[in-house]
């Protein structure tokens, strides 16, 4: 068996079409419970299930006719099936902006989309993760919310636990850019700075866990984290119906963990599964910031594991230096086709003001990652632009001002006079 | 040299339910074999069949993490605080 966290009640869990928990390592089953890691290996927990069996075309009009959020895909979800009637913040079915204007830039010629997460109700995708760990949390008795963040999950988690009527309390490293510091604590949870990098907040909270201090506590990233994940699965979901319920070709996915890209994938070798799209391959391509690479070392030099760095890069909500699914990221990126890729600090700010510049999209700096790598892995010829592509952006270029501030300003300042106007040289 | 190992709870089986436990050795590597003795069937969970560290856990020697240390033959200083945690993570 494995070992459990206390929850502070055993009452009879509903999540759906959940099954139970399955090591990713070896295979050995577990109900399912606020469990992470396999107690033969440490390896990691995924939630299986018993999906819809049928015909796929009454499952594709069920789908349509649900609700303008993730809940449209709780029948493949682990969650209840009344989710949408519960107090939770609603993600997802955000916009796939199709982008011609930054496709003529970078010489894409098969069609490039833009999955714009900034939409969601706290500006990043972790939205969706976070609604299925409030639902594991609701279905395990847990009254606190609470996660190690880079930034963006302490918000959604704070917000989340207002919604939901759930005390917070998150742990973020102290020198987070202000925006994200700002969004973290308005909800009214508690807020901790912990003085470290996130790898040191993830381990700070690893511990807390396994204490009595941290008893009846769930951490969405920690013990939630089997459901949580599975959130990412629905971009993968969104992505082809909004497609018109078709595989894009290549698809660019940011890394920190190597969590969201692997869940991408299973998303889509489902609807696979499901009938629901046709199978033909696809491309996953990972992008990491060059000063948090080590994914993108360990594709280069051909090795199928990770070794962990220090993080030093302006993407932080990428800065994770030890990711735990970068294995699993190797993986599927040579099983697909795909490669990872890095991009410095500059090329990520330049494709920030790129995408903006052609798109209307302000994306966070994990954005300019991924912009900034697919312009390389085009440069590169890696990436085919004659196939259809589509890129991810997971958060609001808000959180990240720090990042664009330096470099970005008014064009001129003048007094309020048409001369001034016309001597600036800008009435054209 | 005396050590302290903060034992995660998947482990905790292995110690009669003690979250820290303490053992002996000059480096990583005769720790692990220090708990093996008194806690049987423990070292098995930490290391692969190969002998080496699971890819899916994290040790600690006071705050470093071993990996960028030297490994199993991280060096373990008197009343030093070893740390085995299974990877987790956040972020994308």
């Amino acid at each position: 068996m494995a070992v459990q966290t206390a929850a502070p009640t055993t009452p009879s869990v509903d999540l759906g079409p959940a099954a139970g928990l399955s090591c990713r390592e070896c295979g050995e089953r577990f109900p399912l419970g606020p469990v992470f890691a396999c107690e033969h290996c440490f390896g990691p927990l995924e939630v299986a299930y018993d999906l819809p069996a049928g015909d796929p075309e009454e499952l594709r009009k069920r789908i349509e006719a649900g609700p303008a959020n993730i809940w449209r895909y709780a029948p493949l979800l682990p969650v209840p099936a009344d989710v949408a009637d519960k107090p939770n913040l609603n993600p997802g079915w955000t916009p796939l902006v199709k982008a011609d204007n930054l496709a003529r830039e970078l010489g894409v010629t098969g069609g490039l989309y833009v999955k714009d997460d900034s939409g969601n109700p706290t500006h990043s995708f972790k939205d969706r993760v976070v609604a299925q760990a409030l639902e594991a949390a609701r279905a395990f008795g847990f009254t606190t919310l609470s996660c190690s963040s880079t930034g963006n999950l302490a918000g959604a988690v704070g917000a989340a636990a207002a919604r939901a009527g759930f005390r917070s309390c998150v742990f973020i490293p102290h020198d987070l850019e202000q925006g994200k510091v700002v969004m973290a604590a308005v909800y009214g949870g508690d807020l901790v700075g912990i003085e470290g990098t996130y790898d040191d907040v993830n381990r700070f909270c690893s511990e807390l866990i396994g204490d009595p201090l941290g008893e009846g506590w769930g951490f969405v990233n920690v013990n939630l984290r089997p459901y949580y994940a599975e959130g990412s699965k629905t971009l993968a979901y969104e992505i082809c119906e909004q497609l018109g319920w078709r595989l894009p070709d290549q698809l660019v996915v940011p890394i920190a963990s190597g969590s969201q890209l692997t869940k991408i994938d299973k998303g889509l070798q489902e609807l696979i599964r499901l009938g629901l799209v046709e199978d033909r391959p696809y491309r996953i391509f990972g992008a990491q910031a060059q000063g948090c690479s080590p994914v993108s070392a360990a594709f280069k030099a051909g090795h199928d594991v990770v070794r962990p760095q220090k993080p030093n890069t302006i993407a932080k909500s990428l800065a994770i230096g030890n990711p735990a699914d970068g294995p699993y990221v190797l993986d599927i990126a040579r099983r697909t086709g795909g490669a990872v890729e890095d991009v410095d600090d500059e090329q990520i700010v330049d494709a920030i003001k790129l995408l903006a510049r052609t798109e209307g999209v302000f994306a966070e700096t994990a954005g300019g990652v991924t912009v900034g790598v697919t312009r390389k892995l085009i440069e590169n010829g890696l990436l085919d632009p004659s196939l259809t592509t589509v890129v991810l952006n997971t958060g609001d270029g808000l959180k990240t001002l720090d990042a664009v501030a330096p470099t970005t300003g008014p064009t001129a300042t003048i007094r309020p006079s048409l001369d001034a106007f016309r001597d600036a040289g800008l009435a054209h | 040299m005396s050590v302290n190992v903060r034992i995660p709870t998947i482990l905790r089986t292995y110690t009669g339910g003690r979250a820290e436990v303490p053992a002996e050795g000059a480096t990583l590597a005769e720790v692990i074999g220090s708990l093996e003795e008194n806690h049987p069937g423990i070292a098995a969970r930490v290391l692969d069949d190969q002998g080496r560290l699971r890819r899916f856990v994290n040790v600690y020697v006071n705050d470093d993490d071993v990996r960028f240390e030297q490994g199993l033959e991280t060096a373990t200083p008197e009343g030093a605080g070893v740390s085995i945690i299974p990877a987790v993570a956040g972020g994308c």
